[in-house]
């Protein structure tokens, strides 16, 4: 038996030691937000936080979390760098696919939670772990500073706040 | 253990009337696909169709079900049933759009629903079955969507009229109301559903005019953002059904190997395994969790039989394929006029490699078989195919298989095929609980149903200013309609497909040969659609070609192409306004930095891409700035737009910077991101996008950007370079400046491959 501190709650499960995270989420105890893409941190796909960290869940064995504090995609709303970057993320409309959508965002809290108003390198670097195959990087720079700024980045085109 | 044999891929029967019908209608298509089902006798219409009454009662049975693709409930719910798949391109929100400007109501009153499987309800227009892709949808739906709506509001008001005993002509929509200025009075949608579905649907409806529209031309947000950005859109591989087990599967390495035997003792012993199943091909191992199954399937003892295909190897393949290209008899796609015996003949022989997928979900399908029902989960983009699949491997009758679609984590083309869907329902037939299959990454790319390759001999005869006055392309390469739809395939067996925007390209040269050659990979090896098609391969060839013609003549790319298009405003206008905005021919560009253009007009749209990218010494490339001018027609959401060509061009500079599928003793090497790397967001260049809108019906998008990424990349790094590159992906040992760069660049990595000298061949 492990005991995570997931999302504010401890939870208790039944897994072996060297399952990773990834799993033991989404088969375990149904948080399917946090995907899988490609099993050997090259994608980022499964992003989550421990403490705050952005890791890569896939080859995280769940007996190394030990009492670190694991944030997924479903709750990272409810830190204020969390709701700031989802809310980017509409304002922008950063997604197509959405499947990296959630990697992209739990590493772009990390980054804004560490750095509050990154450069362009910075973005880059924290965020050349996730893989977009729709290749939505362009909106997801803009997004990030945006989130950072709290000013509207000026894209060609943007989605208006209030849908007609 | 359980064995069971893999169903031969097997093609349903075609209606053939079918495709003469659509061809009588005047449909132009950049390339038409047949589906292969028989009852898909009508596309789709905006009106009530025989099928519809069992389907409205199927979802909710609503108080208004005027046609297939709106719903309104007696509580004024407003759901809209959508025809395509979502897998990125932003179709549910496009049709939504088309839906909703004429049906009346906001974008924030609405809910999308997938579309059950029903070939007579949902058919694509140009592709004859319920399939998404081709950069048909908007397109194919523009129309009949709007028509839709317009039909579903003509009810709504014609109630509300009736009610109030005043002319339906004096009654305004907005925002899912009925109103009548003159007497105050006014309506919700839910208080006249029922009232407006006892009405006859009326014979003509009238559709807005431009000048009205409130939604259309806007750039409105997404319907399906909100739950993608905190987690809980469902995917396919994020199905839940009580009781499922989860599955994950290794076929063959080779191209049509077959399991020889297999030694399970280990994998069985691991906690949470459940089944070892085995097919033909493929063996699967079932656990309590992905984990369990992946622990276990490591653990199996295989052995292979290799088949006929245990040596092949890329050389092998594109030997095979340069010989046909040489020596095989070619159908011509198009001739006019002659080869100009004078003149100055410039020829070229053009390499493209396979390709692979890597959506970023992987393949997955959940599939539960009890004795007289199957259900699928799974996000297609074939529906109805993989229906069809479904009733013959189960031998349950159609009638019996429920399908119920997911968002795609990418499609791209793969999920076109139902290889994956088919392998898990006879995976999931030998066992009694809800099965998951989930292929993992390396079995997604060693497996995936890969993009031909191609080999292009072309050329081009000058007078004496330089000018192009006759063409010549000799394509040879396999056919992906001649397998998926090969009724579909033209006069003498041709597939458009192979010659689609070299058979006809935006310039003005009247006289030219196109021809196909050709030539089927081995047995086991199958190809198949990517993003962008036969354009992507074929603007490569042409717009890179058109660049060494203008360098041969000795003239700038951009003014060469400029006086091939004085009969072609549309696109010449795109050409200028790219050019403008990238400011062409102002300043000098650093060293080693060069600008590319391309043009070209796949999928019914026209579009211009110049990419500025700079070599550095040591040959990497990079991607500084990408300007794009489009013109689609009419433009449905320009932010979808921005998003699709901004997408889609880094899909296609990633595949051309470094995608490229081999193979070696029969089977595929790459295997996962690292060996089959994709463009990140620290190589993203600045992509700006410009549009001329106009009045011309909408063309196609998806695929757009793709298709015209690889020849203004090329083009940037012979203008940076001096190297012309004729294949893909780009081979940075080419690009070094010199000896010295190539020393401190191996000095720096030793591991690095044998850097060959600089130069152009």
């Amino acid at each position: 038996m492990v005991v995570l501190n997931l999302n504010g709650q401890q939870r208790t499960v039944d897994a072996p030691d060297e399952m990773p995270l990834l799993w033991v989420l989404r088969d375990i105890l149904g948080l399917t937000g946090t995907k899988f893409g490609c099993g050997i941190a090259q994608c980022g796909a499964c992003t989550v936080h421990l403490d705050g960290q952005a890791v890569r869940s896939c080859v995280l064995p769940v007996s190394a979390v030990g009492s670190r504090a694991i944030t997924t995609i479903e709750a990272v709303g409810a830190t204020p760098v969390g709701r700031k970057v989802q809310q980017a993320w509409l304002d922008v409309d950063v997604v197509q696919c959405g499947y990296c959508q959630s990697g992209q965002i739990m590493s772009a809290a990390a980054l804004l939670a560490r750095n509050a108003s990154p450069s362009d390198e910075d973005i880059d670097g924290a965020m050349a772990g996730n893989i977009c195959r729709c290749a939505t990087y362009v909106r997801i720079r803009a997004a990030i500073k945006q989130a950072a700024t709290g000013r509207s980045e000026s894209l060609q085109t943007i989605a208006p706040a209030v849908a007609q | 253990m359980t064995r069971r044999a893999d169903s031969a891929a097997q093609a349903p029967p075609i209606d053939r009337r079918r495709r003469e019908a659509l061809q009588l209608g005047g449909l132009t298509l950049a390339f038409l696909w047949v589906g292969t089902r028989g009852t898909a006798g009508a596309a789709i219409n905006a009106r009530r169709q025989p099928a519809d009454a069992a389907a409205a009662l199927a979802d909710g049975n609503p108080a208004f079900a005027p046609n297939a693709f709106i719903r309104v409930d007696a509580d004024g719910a407003v759901r809209l049933v959508m025809p395509n798949v979502e897998m990125g391109q932003g179709i549910y929100t496009g049709a939504c759009m088309m839906l909703a400007e004429e049906l009346g109501v906001g974008m924030d009153q609405i809910r999308v629903e997938h579309a059950p499987p029903n070939d007579e309800l949902y058919s694509m227009p140009l592709l004859g079955g319920q399939i998404t892709g081709g950069s048909t949808s908007t397109r194919g739906h523009w129309q009949v969507l709007r028509e839709a709506g317009a039909v579903a509001r003509t009810l709504l008001v014609t109630a509300a009229a009736e009610r109030w005993r005043v002319d339906a002509s004096t009654c305004t929509v907005a925002r899912g109301v009925v109103s009548h200025a003159a007497s105050r009075r006014s309506a919700g949608f839910g208080s006249l559903a029922a009232a407006a579905g006892a009405l006859p649907v009326p014979a003509s409806v009238t559709l807005k005019q431009p000048k009205d529209f409130v939604l259309i031309g806007k750039p409105l947000r997404r319907v399906d953002s909100a739950d993608k950005v905190t987690g809980a859109t469902q995917f396919g591989i994020d199905v839940k059904v009580p009781g499922m087990k989860i599955a994950t599967v290794k076929a063959c390495p080779t191209f049509g190997g077959k399991v020889a035997g297999v030694n399970d003792k280990r994998a069985r012993a691991i906690p949470g395994v459940i089944d070892v199943l085995m097919l033909d091909g493929a063996v699967a191992v079932v656990g309590e969790h992905f984990w369990a199954a992946k622990q276990g399937l490591d653990a199996l003892e295989v052995s292979w039989d290799l088949g006929d295909n245990a040596t092949l190897s890329t050389a092998k393949l594109k030997e095979g394929l340069a010989d046909k290209a040489q020596s095989g008899k070619s159908i011509v796609a198009r001739e006019v006029g002659r080869q100009p015996k004078d003149g100055r003949l410039i020829a070229a022989v053009y390499d493209l490699p396979m390709l692979a997928h890597a959506t970023m979900e992987p393949l997955n399908t959940t599939v539960w078989v009890t004795a007289d029902k199957c259900q699928i989960w799974v996000g297609t983009q074939v529906p109805t195919r993989c229906v069809a699949s479904a009733a013959l491997i189960t031998g349950l009758p159609e009638s019996k298989i429920e399908l119920h679609n997911q968002y795609l984590g990418g499609g791209f083309g793969r999920r076109l095929e139902s290889d994956s869907v088919e392998q898990a329902v006879h995976l999931a037939k030998m066992v009694k609980y809800p099965l998951k299959v989930i292929w993992t990454r390396e079995e997604d790319i060693r497996h995936d149903i890969v993009r031909p390759m191609y080999h292009d001999h072309i050329s081009a005869v000058l007078d004496s200013s330089g000018k192009p006055i006759w063409y010549g392309d000799r394509v040879a390469g396999g056919t992906v309609l001649g397998r998926w739809a090969p009724m579909a395939m033209g006069k003498d067996g041709l597939d458009d497909d192979l010659v689609e925007c070299v058979a006809d390209v935006p310039y003005d040269i009247p006289d030219r040969k196109v021809e196909w050659v050709r030539h089927d990979m081995p047995e086991g090896l199958i190809v198949g659609w990517w993003r962008g098609v036969g354009p992507t391969h074929n603007l490569f060839v042409v717009e890179s070609f058109m660049d060494e013609l203008a360098h041969a003549a000795g003239r700038d790319p951009l003014e060469y192409r400029r006086a091939l298009l004085h009969k072609n405003p549309r696109s010449l206008a795109l050409l200028d306004l790219a050019a403008e905005k990238i400011g062409w021919g102002a300043g000098v560009l650093p060293a080693r930095v060069g600008r590319g253009i391309a043009l070209g007009e796949p999928f019914g749209s026209r579009v211009c891409a110049i990419v500025e990218a700079e070599v550095t010494a040591q040959g990497e490339v990079r991607l500084r700035r990408a300007v794009v001018a489009l013109d689609c027609g009419v433009a449905i959401n320009p932010s979808s737009i921005e998003a699709q060509v901004q997408g889609g061009l880094l899909f296609g500079l990633s595949a051309a910077l470094y995608s490229g599928i081999t193979v070696k003793h029969g089977a595929i090497e790459q295997s996962n991101f690292h060996d089959y790397r994709t463009l990140r967001i620290n190589e993203c260049p600045r992509v700006e996008l410009y549009r001329i809108d106009s009045d011309q019906a909408p063309g196609g998008l998806g695929e757009v950007g793709t298709a015209i990424a690889a020849p203004a990349l090329g083009n940037a790094i012979f203008a940076a370079t001096g190297v012309r590159l004729r294949s893909l992906p780009v081979d940075p040992a080419r690009l070094v400046q010199d000896a010295a760069a190539t020393h401190s660049v191996m000095a720096g990595n030793s591991a690095g491959r044998q850097l060959a000298p600089g130069g152009d061949a």
